[in-house]
């Protein structure tokens, strides 16, 4: 039984350095004072990060993701809550197929659904601008907004909002005073979780993006350039931080839904 | 306003020939039932006889697809649960997790025009109402089963209504708890002096507490009466055997007179029933129910009672206040009939395995008319 654990341990520990080290070379080489990326360090510095004050066209990538990942994250939150709250609510013909369809990004290959949207966009004569990537996105989000309005809504007692109906209120008030709070952890799971993957999305902004780059795409063709790579590196460690930060952030909220679900049920029945 | 639109005053809730089908089920089916002013009347029934479904179709969560409910003398078909005089407390007692104790209690309020003193004061005098003084604050997760039920209680309370809907209230509470709810919510409705109506699969609830009770079976209402009536004079088979315990005879009929029939059983001998204990529609078969404490036993050398008959004690179990005994009447059957003693000290204790003799009233009998 010991010795099992001991293994466990090993492998655990081994899976952890495998996933988490490439990531912390990224802090590390960005604060080092050489042009070059190898060991031994040389120094400490935050000159990169300075230097990224100073790239207009990166902060128009940031710019142009920024606004990308606000806006297909809204996007894919409201359809999201709005197919959650018809699965949930609402018994109609072809819920499950349809359902089932909106998921299907998930597991789609993310080049697939770039070629293809490539494809539409331009056989529809359209421009390839910033839009089109939050169009992209919006259907790369709207899953896991879905997925994630889905449990906020299973969470609500339907009783609830009987009680708030039974009370005097409007269905708009119930929506208000009532359901909205309690869906409000969901609301910002999805924003948040929305936010994050568009924001490091490369390959759907890669097809879709036309000329103005977002972030990834600015990241990657940084590349081309030996000099500019501490500074990228900077960049990523900037960026690795703001993901990190908001995935707990998600984390903490959607405890806090579970939390409210086991108190709506009652202690009685717990 | 036409004929359609007004009813009995009297009856507070009126409900005339509801059908409901959920998927093909019908849940509740052709149910006519009126719930007079101030009553504490109850809805009982095994699970899955359609009494919820009842009680929300007054509340109006639900549609009836056919048939006409009125509240207060008006149809209230076409209205929605928020415009009905009426307010519930939930099963799960619905209580609005994210508010505390008085925001739950004054949730209601909000649409009135009421100012802020008199939201706090009505809020006060709901939390005294239901025992919950100095709650206000209490956030609704920190609150006990029993003081949720109080809070539900309260706020569907604080507006009013003319009815108040009651969902199975008492059966998350544990036993000593749902006892004493049991009494103080009779207490709160004699104060209050608003309908309850009680949706409950318990029978001991639903007897001690109201004033009628309405028993239910796969959507239809078997019997309206008062407690003692449902009990001693059960009209159907289903109703007897649901309340209570109650043993049951197949008879064959013998004779009709102006007020009486005579029935003929090969154990018990012949039975002269009153035509006012017998239910159903005249048929060839009558089948008599005898309450197990309505049975006496004979004291070995005293003096038989008149209907007399022997049986073969096979079970005997001491409750505390009463002696159960089963029985078998003869020897090829076996079926085990039930008495109940309670005036332990003065009757005669027969052990497992003895004969002897038991005797009824004919007046205590019911009967039913069966195929």
């Amino acid at each position: 039984m010991k010795k099992s654990n001991k293994i466990f341990k090993v492998i655990v520990i081994f899976f952890l350095v495998f996933l988490y080290a490439p990531a912390l070379l990224l802090p590390i080489f960005s604060f080092n004072n050489s042009k070059v990326i190898s060991f031994p360090l040389s120094g400490f510095s935050t000159i990169w990060f300075e230097e990224l004050l100073y790239e207009n066209t990166l902060h128009n990538a940031l710019f142009n993701s920024l606004l990308i990942a606000i806006s297909s994250t809204i996007l894919a939150t409201i359809l999201g809550t709005l197919v959650a709250r018809a699965s949930t609510r609402y018994i109609f013909y072809g819920k499950k197929i349809s359902i089932t369809f909106i998921l299907v990004p998930l597991i789609l290959p993310e080049i697939i659904l770039g070629v293809c949207l490539l494809t539409v966009l331009i056989q529809l004569g359209l421009d390839l601008n910033l839009w089109s990537v939050v169009l992209g996105h919006t259907l790369l989000i709207t899953p896991f907004s879905t997925l994630i309005m889905v449990s906020a809504f299973n969470n609500l007692d339907i009783s609830l909002e009987e009680a708030s109906l039974d009370l005097g209120m409007s269905s708009f008030q119930t929506f208000r005073i009532i359901i909205l709070p309690m869906v409000s952890p969901g609301l910002i799971s999805s924003l948040l979780i929305g936010f994050v993957i568009s924001l490091d999305e490369f390959i759907i902004a890669f097809f879709l993006t036309g000329v103005e780059p977002t972030l990834p795409v600015y990241i990657w063709s940084q590349f081309r350039f030996p000099a500019k790579l501490p500074s990228t590196m900077a960049l990523g460690t900037i960026l690795l931080i703001v993901s990190l930060i908001l995935v707990s952030l998600f984390e903490y909220f959607r405890r806090r839904m579970e939390l409210y679900n086991y108190y709506s049920v009652g202690l009685d029945q717990k | 306003m036409n004929k359609k639109n007004i009813r009995n005053p009297e009856k507070i809730v009126d409900l005339i020939s509801i059908e409901k089908s959920f998927d093909k089920i019908r849940a509740v089916n052709n149910v006519s039932l009126g719930i007079k002013e101030g009553e504490f009347f109850s809805l009982l029934g095994p699970s899955g006889c359609g009494k919820t479904t009842l009680l929300r179709i007054i509340a109006g969560f639900e549609k009836p697809e056919n048939g006409d409910v009125f509240i207060n003398g008006k149809n209230v078909n076409s209205v929605e649960p928020n415009n009905r005089p009426t307010n519930m407390v939930f099963q799960n007692y619905a209580i609005f997790p994210h508010l505390n104790v008085s925001e739950n209690v004054g949730y209601g309020l909000r649409n009135t025009n009421l100012n802020k003193d008199e939201i706090a004061q009505k809020i006060e005098e709901a939390l005294n109402l239901v025992g919950l003084e100095g709650y206000h604050k209490r956030a609704s997760s920190a609150l006990s089963g029993g003081q949720r039920q109080r809070v539900a209680l309260a706020r569907a309370l604080i507006l009013k209504p003319r009815v108040l809907l009651l969902d199975e209230p008492l059966s998350a509470l544990d036993k000593n708890l749902r006892e004493q709810m049991q009494f103080e919510l009779r207490q709160l409705q004699k104060s209050v002096g608003i309908t309850f109506v009680l949706v409950t699969h318990d029978q001991t609830e639903a007897l001690t507490m109201s004033d009628r009770v309405g028993v239910m079976f796969n959507g239809k209402v078997d019997q309206v009466a008062s407690p003692e009536e449902i009990y001693n004079k059960p009209q159907t088979k289903r109703v007897a055997s649901f309340i209570g315990n109650m043993n049951f005879f197949e008879t064959q009929y013998l004779e009709k007179n102006s007020k009486t029939i005579s029935v003929c059983h090969k154990d018990l001998g012949n039975i002269k029933l009153l035509k006012s204990n017998i239910f159903g529609v005249d048929k060839s078969k009558l089948t008599i129910g005898i309450r197990p404490e309505n049975f006496k036993i004979n004291n070995k050398n005293g003096k038989k009672q008149s209907k007399s008959f022997n049986a073969k004690v096979v079970e005997k179990s001491f409750m505390g206040d009463t002696m159960l005994y089963g029985i078998n009447l003869g020897e090829n059957d076996h079926h085990t009939y039930r008495i109940s003693i309670s005036d332990i000290k003065n009757s005669p204790s027969p052990h497992i395995g003895e004969e002897i003799s038991v005797f009824f009233q004919e007046d205590d009998i019911v009967a039913y008319f069966e195929e």
